[in-house]
């Protein structure tokens, strides 16, 4: 075919344009890919569920201090695999702010599973009145809202401790880590070896700990996830086998022709 | 359409219809007997590949609608409960969120295709008009469907786009205001682009239909570019071409559902997964890729036009770019005038063929300058690539009958399908 030549060249172009990072941006560090990999990734990948509750816990105990997760509800628990009963007895450990009631007044009853994650501050004034002027994001698309995905959000959680190099000047208040863009960050180192204990005897490590709650955003980002991958694997194996069908009609049509 | 010869069907229901109102005979005429050329290479799949995404793009859009909330307090929101919550949201919201990046791949190499063998030319110029009135109606449909999920870079993409009219001498301001109906992007803005969101591709459907009745007045073009000569040059469109679409539709939803189902977010930024802010900007406003080529032109004129010896401005670098970016699009209109040559196809035309190849090359490598921010090299580059994409339409084009050798024209398409076996 006389356009295969040019073809090939601009196919060659697309994708060394497609290589080259889409920005120089600011100075950020690379973000780093811990050594298991992510389960999540590949056409094939799930969530580790071990991985998601450990990492429920830590965000539980630790992230949720500041962070909201304000598009999650405790009924979606039960995709980590708790048990409907363990669901109600985790939203029943927080209080809700319900109402009005008959006499018009608004009043706290345990949670729901229905409720969606209650907030650690009621808005985002108080979040960044509480946290010297910086606003911790809501955690609930973290994953996907930041360039780097996982690996980004992992590299901040274990990127802090390291020494800032002489030219640069941390500002009071602000922590030194090289994979935040402007390598100053307000938030404070948030994992420590042992912030949790895990029920599962796991050691918590600070990057384990790291791993399993970037696996639980991650999950929290994309819940269809697994769903989809599975989706996705039946209708390329039905269009697969549709396309032989289609390419066989095609040809007997055409045979006909000469 | 359909006055004069009608089918006889046996089904006496059809006949009873088709006697008060021949819709069957006329679907039977344009549809099934159809002669169409019987020398189609693969990309002649990609117009009912467009129709394909089209109706797929209406079909999921009004699903869609049924849990959207046009609302800068619930907008946001209401994407991420059909998302999570809507029994099977996520795929018909990643459906449509791609379909946008299929159908312009697809409308683009059927736009590229039309280029190289010259399809716009005698008599298609009106089909081609008509084509490029589409594109422009897509740009502003997906435009507007990009602001709808109301997030940093809906947000953010709207109000540079929406400023652009700010350029415009004396009026500019005004217009904007106009547009947003407010002071800045917000609320009634997010309202009418939905309503005009919903509105566009049912007007996108009529043109499209104008599109295909102007192709059927003329027929189809083919590969060799010469017209059809005799009935041996043709086949009936079904069975041949339904069973050839089919298995071309076949591969290219291979090629949708791996973005779809494990790619879902690589085409989209990751930004707008945060929700709009008006008080923070995001680092580098980045549109669709699909806009890329054409953000790069807006970028590429840097410098204001004085009066000469005065400081009056008389084109400010952003009018300048406005007019560049306008008049690169609307330059597709002329394109049936600016390329003068008898000859259609570029199979026959040596040198047009080389230019062709640069041009697609400068077009992809505009939507690279487009990606990047607007500093250091790709400034030149896109510079560069701007000026040589109009210097393709201006002056190589016009220019290149003058010194082209064309090829011979094989006598019909059947004496040149039987010699090409």
């Amino acid at each position: 075919m006389k356009i295969s030549r040019p073809l090939f060249c601009l196919l060659f172009l697309i994708i060394g344009f497609s290589t080259l990072p889409a920005h120089a941006d600011e100075n950020a560090l690379a973000p780093k890919t811990p050594v298991a990999g992510w389960p999540e990734d590949g056409a094939l990948g799930t969530y580790d569920r071990a991985s998601l509750q450990r990492g429920f816990q830590v965000y539980k105990q630790v992230c949720s201090a500041c962070h909201s997760l304000k598009l999650l509800a405790y009924r979606d628990l039960t995709e980590l695999g708790f048990s409907d009963a363990e669901v109600k007895a985790i939203a029943a450990q927080v209080q809700v702010t319900d109402g009005p009631n008959d006499q018009g007044e608004m009043f706290q009853r345990p949670g729901r599973p229905s409720d969606n994650f209650i907030m650690p501050f009621p808005n985002d004034q108080a979040a960044r009145a509480a946290n010297g002027g910086a606003l911790p994001p809501d955690l609930s698309l973290i994953i996907k809202a930041r360039k780097g995905h996982e690996d980004y959000v992992y590299s901040i959680l274990t990127g802090f401790g390291q020494t800032p190099p002489a030219d640069e000047k941390i500002a009071s208040g602000m922590n030194y880590n090289p994979y935040f863009a402007g390598h100053q960050i307000a938030m404070p180192p948030p994992l420590t070896d042992g912030a949790v204990t895990y029920a599962d005897g796991t050691q918590a490590s600070v990057e384990q700990e790291a791993r399993d709650v970037v696996q639980f955003l991650s999950w929290a980002s994309e819940p269809s996830l697994e769903v989809r991958h599975q989706t996705g694997i039946k209708v390329l194996l039905f269009l697969a086998v549709f396309a032989g069908i289609m390419y066989g009609v095609k040809r007997k049509v055409w045979e006909k022709l000469y | 359409m359909a006055q004069g010869e009608r089918v006889n069907f046996k089904n006496p229901v059809i006949c009873w219809i088709d006697e008060r109102l021949p819709l069957f005979s006329m679907m039977h005429k344009e549809y099934a007997a159809f002669p169409t050329p019987k020398n189609f290479n693969y990309l002649w799949n990609f117009g009912a590949l467009s129709l394909f995404m089209l109706v797929t793009m209406i079909v999921t859009g009004v699903f869609l609608a049924m849990y959207y909330t046009p609302s800068t307090d619930h907008a946001f929101n209401s994407v991420e409960r059909i998302m999570r919550d809507v029994n099977w949201g996520w795929l018909i919201r990643y459906i449509h969120m791609n379909g946008a990046s299929m159908f312009f791949i697809v409308v683009y190499v059927h736009i590229f295709r039309g280029m190289y063998y010259g399809s716009y030319k005698y008599p298609r110029e009106l089909l081609w008009i008509l084509g490029v009135i589409i594109l422009l109606l897509m740009m502003a449909t997906a435009f507007m469907g990009y602001v709808l999920p109301w997030g940093q870079m809906s947000f953010w993409g709207a109000t540079v786009i929406t400023n652009l009219f700010s350029a415009i001498p004396l009026v500019g301001n005004k217009i904007v205001t106009w547009l947003w109906g407010g002071f800045s992007v917000d609320n009634p803005t997010l309202n009418r682009f939905y309503a005009l969101h919903y509105l566009l591709p049912f007007v996108i459907f009529g043109v499209s239909f104008l599109h295909v009745a102007a192709l059927h007045i003329s027929g189809s073009n083919n590969p060799l570019g010469i017209d059809v000569k005799s009935p041996k040059d043709t086949v009936p469109f079904h069975p041949y071409y339904t069973a050839k679409d089919c298995f071309g539709l076949t591969i290219f939803l291979i090629f949708f559902a791996v973005i779809i189902f494990f790619l879902p977010n690589y085409l989209g930024d990751p930004d707008n997964y945060i929700p709009a802010n008006p008080m923070v900007t995001p680092t580098h406003i980045v549109p669709e890729w699909y806009f890329l080529p054409f953000y790069a032109i807006l970028r590429s004129f840097t410098i204001d036009i004085h009066i000469p010896f005065t400081h009056v401005v008389l084109i400010s670098s952003k009018l300048g770019g406005v007019i560049l970016m306008f008049g690169a699009v609307l330059l597709m209109f002329f394109l049936p005038w600016l390329d003068r040559s008898p000859v259609r196809s570029a199979v026959f035309r040596p040198l047009y063929r080389k230019f062709f190849w640069i041009f697609v090359a400068t077009s992809i490598t505009l939507g690279w300058v487009g990606s990047r921010p607007p500093e250091g090299l790709p400034v030149i580059i896109g510079q560069i690539a701007t000026a040589y994409y109009f210097v393709h339409f201006l002056i190589i084009l016009p220019m290149l009958p003058k010194y082209e050798k064309t090829l011979p024209l094989p006598n019909s398409i059947s004496e040149a399908v039987l010699k090409g076996r």
